[in-house]
């Protein structure tokens, strides 16, 4: 809590070099002490956790970080999890961007029922997730097409809950996209596969990534749907979230630890990735 | 010609993957009439549990709208240092995986050897395997969702009025309250709306924190996971009806206020 305790002062204001390199801090008092509330609650809540589950799994030193994660069956759960999240994002990326043209440049009867189906995957339990998925695709389904406990069904729960990243980031950009441009393109003789590569698409490319990379982040950290799916089967359907709370549930607190530090780590590199993509963008703008 | 294909291949999908499986659990539920229903709502055990999930839930949406409209505040109108990286690592809690997020919470706050949860069980706070550690789950893992959507809107409206009241004499808290709060009430009640769907929702974090206890510590969501893997399917689809028109209430609700009162806020809104 030092750094929020020392912006409650008014700081002594910085020489001049420094004060162009960073702005000065507009705190008042009261928000100087909102921010202090604020910080304390946010590091109770989110930071001192995730510090403790990074301590925690690096209490035993690297070689028994590396031992655990590199655990048969953990491995096989990394490698599937981080596969599986792969190939859906992208799908993802192809199909999202699809939905998202759809939506935004075609008219057709039934589109404002479409955008409500987006967000279900969003906002549906995932527990809830998993049974729906089971009853079309599981044991005695309407289609035949059995994938419960099954590699697939890894696939299958990975699609329906990172569904609204791509569209919902492609979706805005595309809509305060200038038609103009692309008219000129096709005035010009462009085909519309050209002029979508070569004058759609570039503008798309940091909202796809954004969108691919919030997917990718939400498979492989997704659990809930997958329980009642995927039968949880080590070397076949287990996946790193399932693996950690089994290390959890066998008081293996240290092994829980390491890997989801995994895990961890992939969530902040998205998150660093995500803030990159949104400065380049806002550059731009 | 190439319209129709790609209508109807996003139709197709759509279909597939979210209308069908969807709609089973209503046709499900419904199988036998509307017994199954009644007979799971007047089941002492899931009413606790029903109850629970939106006590837990009400407490993290309150939590979390506070937190969510002042940090907005704070990261739109102020300029400190490390808000960078306070701003990017707001949006951490919707990437870490709910597991984790219910392992992390249990290092600090376990009852046995958590950092700060011997000390506070000695003064009389039990948090995990108790209702503060679900609440404390379901504020995590719903964190960001108000300041997602509070954050471009008051990008958008300025300062202009502010700055304008202010001037006229109005103090922090009026100014607040009669110039800002309306200007964003739209987008709090979208991010409210949706950390309540959220929050409704959470299954795995609260799995590890709760300890699953029936009639005091189960969850809705942990109630259908128990009563399908008991051969109960029928009180699992009853259940997971119940919350499945929750959260589709609360999208069709988003659905029906958003466009009416954003207008100038599309723009990367949702990015």
């Amino acid at each position: 809590m030092t750094s929020s305790a020392t912006l409650t002062r008014t700081a002594p204001r910085p020489p001049a070099e420094l004060r162009t390199a960073r702005p000065a801090s507009t705190l008042t008092r009261s928000s100087g002490i909102g921010l202090g509330i604020a910080m304390t609650w946010f590091s109770l809540l989110v930071l001192i956790p995730l510090c403790a589950v990074v301590i925690t799994a690096s209490a035993g030193g690297w070689t028994a970080f590396w031992t655990t994660v590199t655990n048969e069956q953990t491995a096989y759960a990394i490698r599937l999890t981080v596969s599986q999240a792969a190939l859906v994002t992208l799908v993802n990326v192809f199909m999202g961007t699809l939905i998202a043209w759809v939506l935004v440049r075609d008219r057709f009867w039934g589109k404002a029922f479409l955008e409500i189906l987006i967000d279900i995957p969003f906002a549906l339990p995932t527990i809830v997730a998993g049974l729906v998925l089971l009853s079309l695709y599981g044991r005695d389904n309407p289609l035949g097409a059995d994938v419960a406990n099954m590699p697939s069904s890894v696939f299958l729960a990975f699609l329906f809950v990172t569904l609204p990243f791509v569209v919902r980031t492609v979706q805005p950009v595309l809509q305060e996209l200038d038609r103009d441009v692309e008219e000129a393109a096709a005035s010009l003789g462009a085909s519309r596969f050209t002029t979508f590569r070569r004058v759609v698409l570039p503008s798309l490319v940091p909202a796809i990534t954004a969108g691919a990379a919030l997917s990718f982040a939400r498979g492989v950290s997704e659990y809930g749907s997958l329980v009642l799916l995927s039968g949880n089967l080590p070397f076949s359907t287990e996946v790193t979230s399932v693996r950690i709370l089994g290390s959890i549930e066998n008081d293996n607190v240290a092994a829980a630890a390491s890997t989801a530090t995994v895990l961890l780590v992939i969530s902040l590199s998205v998150i660093v990735l995500l803030d990159v993509l949104q400065r380049k963008v806002g550059r731009r703008a | 010609m190439l319209k129709v294909v790609r209508i109807a291949l996003v139709v197709t999908y759509l279909f597939l993957l979210v209308a069908w499986p969807v709609s089973l659990v209503a046709v499900n539920t419904f199988d036998g009439g509307p017994q199954a229903l009644l007979d799971v709502l007047a089941d002492p055990d899931i009413q606790a549990a029903l109850r629970l999930t939106v006590v837990a839930a009400v407490a993290a949406v309150l939590i979390n709208t506070v937190f969510g409209v002042g940090m907005s505040m704070l990261l739109v109108r102020h300029e400190f240092r490390g808000k960078r990286v306070l701003s990017a690592l707001i949006d951490l809690p919707l990437s870490v995986s709910p597991i984790v997020v219910g392992l992390a919470l249990v290092l600090v706050y376990g009852g046995r050897d958590g950092w700060f949860g011997p000390w506070l069980e000695s003064a009389g706070f039990q948090i995990i395997f108790s209702t503060p550690g679900i609440v404390m789950a379901t504020a995590f893992v719903a964190l960001p969702l108000v300041i997602r959507e509070v954050v471009p809107v008051l990008d958008e409206i300025g300062v202009e009025q502010e700055v304008a009241a202010r001037s006229l004499g109005a103090n922090g808290w009026q100014t607040f309250r009669r110039i800002t709060l309306p200007g964003i009430k739209w987008a709090i009640v979208y991010g409210v709306v949706l950390s309540l769907a959220r929050s409704l929702g959470e299954f795995g974090a609260v799995k590890v924190v709760s300890g699953n206890v029936l009639g005091e510590t189960r969850t809705a969501t942990l109630v259908v996971e128990e009563k399908y893997l008991n051969f109960a399917q029928q009180e699992a689809y009853a259940v997971a009806f119940l919350l499945a028109m929750v959260s589709v209430v609360c999208i069709v609700v988003v659905a029906l206020i958003r466009p009416r009162h954003d207008g100038s806020e599309k723009k990367g809104a949702r990015a």
